[in-house]
């Protein structure tokens, strides 16, 4: 617990909520004191935490990889190069295995999204209060209301990011799908399987879901996993300071579920590559 | 948990990612995967290569070993061929060596037993008439009987 004043409730709805950066109609430009003045922003309000940290991480993503690929060597790899190259290996195999086509581009958007996303997940086995500990109070020192400062530091927990990856997947699927179809046949696709063109609004209504469902669910099953994720995280912290058998407890449960989520993270991160890779290779077929 | 600006700009972030990743980082390190891949290929097949030949040059040398073998055997019964000839050569010389020098004596004992002979008639002769003439002294003259005396040495 960071504060002994504190609820639970105020607690955890203290940790579900982003660091928004916007510009309130009252209060004018600024940072969000509360989810609700975050949400009186608008549309034009950012996520400054979330930005923050999925930027960091896919920096960090990006420059371990790329100083690997400077260094390249057809020789005896380094450590890290073997390493690269053995993540790089698993996403290949995964991409030769399911998609059919050529597309120089898949291959390394597989390879971004099971990265970026597994670090992003990874950010979930920090204890929970970890970092938003010490930011509350480096803010506090600057001046802020330690109740004020909000921060969360898993990424993948704000749909915003899972649903702007989803996205543009979505888009690059249909980019490709008029793009190797046309957009007859496209539309086709659309609406005249599976009953044929004298059912083409049943067709309509049964492929345009399926179509919608994609990036829907991807999204949103990145999202739920480490929204709960996050959440049995915050409960268990709950417990601590409530006396030495709550706090033991709680240290093991914790220990139990963050290695748990190891499987989460990786797992969940697998899946939203292999979908991504499956989808693409959908709509690069031409007969379905 | 508001959907805001935060989605177009992770959007466009995602999309620098892929794009940063699609260019610098995914091609090198696949080109020196399919580097490392041949390479492999070819140390494999080298080794192949090896192989082959190294069993090649066993058979090579299997082979020069037999013909050695061969030629020390020719050269050794050739040997001994020039050995007996050698051999047969030397005898035949030696018998006739022997045969010569058998003669030679056998010649030479014959001049000596023909000039003992000749010694001995003479001797003989000279002491018969010496005792012809201690017995017949005065009535015999040598001269004149000297005739029939070689008459008879020669009878001996």
């Amino acid at each position: 617990m960071t504060t002994e004043a504190l609820t639970a409730q105020a607690y955890i709805q203290h940790h579900l909520t982003n660091l928004t950066f916007g510009f309130h109609p009252e209060h004018g430009l600024g940072f969000a004191h509360s989810s609700i003045e975050a949400g009186e922003m608008g549309f034009w309000a950012i996520h400054v935490d979330t930005m923050f940290f999925s930027l960091v991480l896919g920096l960090l993503f990006l420059w371990f990889f790329q100083s690997v690929s400077k260094k390249a060597t057809a020789g005896v790899p380094s450590g890290a190069q073997n390493f690269a190259e053995w993540i790089i290996d698993f996403v290949n195999d995964n991409v030769r295995g399911s998609f059919s086509g050529r597309n120089p581009l898949v291959a390394p958007l597989a390879l971004t999204i099971f990265v970026w996303v597994f670090l992003m997940n990874a950010m979930d086995l920090l204890p929970v209060d970890l970092v938003p500990f010490f930011f509350q109070h480096s803010m506090a020192a600057l001046g802020a209301d330690p109740h004020h400062v909000f921060l969360k530091v898993v990424p993948t927990t704000d749909p915003n990011a899972t649903f702007a990856m989803s996205l543009m997947i979505f888009f690059t699927m249909l980019y490709y799908s008029v793009k190797i179809k046309g957009v007859g046949g496209f539309l086709g696709e659309l609406t005249l399987e599976p009953f044929g063109k004298w059912g083409m609004p049943a067709n309509l209504l049964l492929e345009g879901i399926n179509l919608l469902s994609k990036p829907v669910s991807l999204s949103l099953r990145l999202f739920g996993n480490l929204y709960a994720g996050e959440m049995i995280f915050i409960l268990i912290a709950l417990m601590y300071g409530h006396g030495l058998v709550m706090d033991v407890s709680a240290g093991v449960m914790q220990l139990a579920w963050a290695i748990f989520h190891i499987l989460i993270v990786t797992l969940q991160a697998f899946i939203f590559m292999v979908l991504t890779i499956v989808y693409l290779d959908m709509a690069h077929q031409t007969h379905h | 948990m508001h959907i805001n600006l935060t989605l177009i700009l992770q959007m466009i972030s995602f999309a620098a990612f892929v794009w940063f990743c699609m260019t610098y980082v995914w091609p090198p390190i696949m080109q020196a995967l399919e580097e490392r891949k041949n390479k492999i290929a070819e140390g494999l097949a080298a080794a192949e290569r090896g192989l082959h030949e190294q069993e090649l040059g066993r058979q090579r040398a299997l082979e020069v070993m037999h013909k050695a073998k061969a030629d020390a055997a020719e050269i050794i019964s050739q040997a001994q061929r020039r050995y007996n000839e050698l051999l047969d050569q030397a005898k035949q010389d030696a018998v006739a060596e022997g045969q010569r020098l058998k003669l030679a004596a056998q010649a030479e004992i014959e001049q000596q037993a023909n000039r003992a002979r000749e010694e001995l008639r003479e001797r003989f002769a000279t002491l018969t008439i010496a005792a012809a003439e201690k017995i017949l002294q005065q009535e015999i003259n040598a001269g004149v009987h000297k005739n029939l005396l070689d008459t008879f040495a020669k009878q001996i």
